[in-house]
């Protein structure tokens, strides 16, 4: 059986092209950068141009661009070492909707004493300018917000709220890991300070991330060690990562727009097709601005892992909001945020797609699911006959 | 992914005696949309008075369906005397074996067979009522469904009774009163939680502080949480200990109760005996 792979947003698979920039890195050029010999010298060479790669995907400095061991590095180094950097600023603002690699980090900085905002979101899980607005005081030190959402798609006004943020003198991070490489950015003319990126999210291998910081932004270092990354991250690079994530960043740039629109249009018919022909669905998010890839729907009365296991009979790979496939009691904390009702919370699914997958995998899931929907309604003593 | 066996996804692709018995001897509904999980079981009986028929319907991840499906087979033909005394744990064993973390599913399908034979013999009650206190209100649970678990199980941590009844599960404000009922019926077999130190040792005043601020994060900040709001310590005099409720909890109409009955009790039990709590006006 194929697989039909629908959970982009989880990982993604690495690119044949950037595999092969990576392979000689582990047998034959397997050097260490910091090394004074020629052999171990000539992979700094190579990091710089991945750093260079990178850079232009986001439209910055390649100094900018700090390299990590991934996403929740990336927005744990962001968050500790901006509060840290700051010692007379006391609170934090951030969304209810956030990825836990920052929710989590922000919570515990709220048990070290810090105060932490979180902001709320409407239905459609917008948030509120005005309310955020009246947030920033003297005592804020760092806004962060993410990006696009992982579970719905949603894009918040990044570049808006940055300027806004910033305006006021407060650090902006925003956690782009469901952003960079489906969306263009350009952060030449941007207010972000910070931005968090994860290579498995883009094609490139897991294991390997960014944090970029804005020239003149004040970070304490999180990892302590060596002099890497001009001693703000320090421990030996992850050579194949990076070499990886830096192809993986020219290809997003090269095709991004013509892929973007295909998966756009996979997508909306996908999404179009299971609204219409399952009983019970309803689109979670906003409609007008979310990542082209992502579609989450509910489909009430049912439960989320449910589906999964029918779905992962045909091959097919999506993801729940649903507490079953938490590992907690709960729904989604995106979903609860922006008041789903229960009945839908725990039927909720994900697909995510990515520029592999094909037309026919669309059709096989549009012809599969109605009969899963139908089939464990019949289950549910919630619905009616 | 979940580790399920052959049995729980035979069960769950092809479920046994789904659906409603139209004019049943007995009903029996637990759980909710909200809880994430709910099953319907309806029965008849035959004239030997053994379960001549009986059917289910199951809102729920695949272990919940399959538990259901176990339970209709392994009930079918018993005498309700019989089925009174089958546990969580026939219906786990039917299956092979459930994740530890879904064995809550067992338990709901051995609530649901009580809640009907109940029904049977009671009379019209169709919805089981909650009997006894209620310990987690996050998915209101009862001391007494705590207690069967504990026994029928023989649990010995709160994360066991979380995933076999969810108490616990929600804000996690329950956990202090879990871990009591634990040590109440298992006694010395209970493990005890790092931070549930029952015979606190003599504290310096540094250590009484973070010992306060320790307990206010772990186990008081997280049930205010669940209701929008937090706390913060401000000071420690002595054993007076001055907080200020943020959030929903500065507004509450019961913050006294919320004073009195959560803050100064956790503090007293898991502190010491002499802590009493002001709120801090500012």
């Amino acid at each position: 059986m194929k697989t039909v792979y629908f959970d982009n947003n989880a990982t993604t698979q690495v690119a044949e092209e950037v595999l092969e920039e990576i392979m000689p890195f582990f047998c034959e050029l397997y050097g260490n950068p910091s090394s004074m010999h020629t052999f171990g010298g000539q992979i700094g060479q190579k990091i710089r141009h991945a750093r260079q790669q990178t850079a232009s995907l986001l439209g910055c400095d390649s100094s900018e661009i700090l390299f990590t061991s991934g996403g929740t590095e990336s927005d744990n180094a962001a968050i500790i070492g901006t509060m840290a950097a700051l010692p007379n600023r006391r609170k934090i603002i951030t969304t209810r909707v956030e990825h836990p690699a920052v929710l989590t980090v922000c919570r515990e900085m709220a048990n070290r004493g810090y105060t932490v905002v979180e902001l709320g979101v409407d239905k459609s899980g917008r948030l509120d300018m005005a309310e955020l607005e009246t947030q920033l005081d003297d005592n804020t030190a760092l806004v962060t917000i993410m990006y696009a959402n992982n579970e719905t798609g949603n894009l918040f006004p990044v570049e808006n709220i940055a300027r806004l943020v910033s305006s006021k003198g407060i650090i902006f991070h925003t956690d782009a890991v469901q952003a960079v490489g489906k969306i263009p950015l350009d952060l030449s003319n941007s207010a972000i300070d910070l931005l968090s990126i994860s290579g498995h999210k883009l094609h490139a291998p897991k294991g390997v991330g960014v944090l970029y910081v804005k020239k003149g932004t004040r970070l304490a270092p999180f990892m302590l060690g060596g002099h890497q990354e001009a001693g703000r991250r320090a421990g030996t690079e992850n050579v194949p990562g990076i070499i990886g994530l830096g192809k993986a960043c020219e290809l997003a740039a090269k095709n991004m727009g013509e892929e973007n629109d295909r998966v756009r249009k996979l997508r909306d018919k996908l999404e179009n097709a299971l609204l219409k022909n399952c009983l019970g669905a309803r689109l979670n998010g906003d409609r007008d601005n979310r990542l082209p890839n992502t579609t989450n729907i509910s489909f009430e009365c049912i439960e989320g892992e449910s589906i999964l296991l029918m779905l992962d009979k045909f091959g097919i790979c999506a993801s729940s909001g649903s507490a079953c496939t938490s590992g907690s009691l709960e729904p989604s904390h995106v979903l609860r945020a922006m008041g789903i009702p229960f009945t839908a919370a725990h039927g909720s699914i994900r697909f995510s797609l990515s520029r592999y997958n094909t037309e026919q995998e669309v059709d096989l899931t549009i012809e599969k699911m109605p009969g899963i929907v139908k089939r464990l309604r019949e289950l549910s003593p919630f619905v009616d006959k | 992914m979940w580790e399920y066996t052959d049995k729980v996804k035979e069960h769950f692709f092809n479920p046994q005696n789904v659906g409603e018995i139209t004019d049943p001897d007995g009903i029996g509904e637990v759980g909710s949309l909200a809880c994430g999980d709910a099953l319907k079981l309806t029965f008849k009986l035959g004239k030997d008075g053994r379960i001549a028929d009986v059917k289910f319907k199951t809102f729920g991840c695949a272990s919940a369906i399959a538990s259901s499906s176990a339970l209709t087979e392994i009930i079918k033909g018993m005498t309700l005397e019989q089925a009174a005394k089958v546990t969580n744990k026939d219906i786990a064993d039917f299956l092979g074996g459930l994740p530890e973390q879904k064995m809550h599913c067992s338990v709901m399908g051995r609530e649901a067979l009580e809640a009907a034979i109940e029904n049977y013999r009671g009379g019209d009650k169709k919805k089981r009522e909650l009997e006894g206190t209620v310990v987690c209100t996050c998915f209101g649970v009862t001391e007494k469904e705590i207690e069967r678990v504990i026994q029928d199980n023989c649990l010995t941590t709160v994360e066991q009774v979380t995933n076999y009844c969810k108490a616990g599960g929600g804000c996690g404000g329950c956990k202090g009163n879990i871990e009591k009922i634990i040590q109440r019926i298992q006694g010395s077999k209970a493990k005890m939680a790092a931070t549930a130190a029952k015979q606190p040792p003599k504290l310096t005043n540094i250590q009484k502080i973070q010992l306060i601020q320790q307990i206010i994060n772990e186990q008081i900040r997280p049930a205010l949480r669940a209701d929008g709001g937090d706390i913060e310590l401000i000071d420690v005099e002595g054993n007076k200990v001055k907080v200020a409720l943020r959030g929903m909890c500065a507004k509450c109409n019961v913050a006294e109760f919320t004073m009195k009955d959560v803050v100064e009790a956790r503090l007293k039990e898991f502190v010491s005996k002499d802590i009493y709590v002001e709120e801090h006006k500012e």
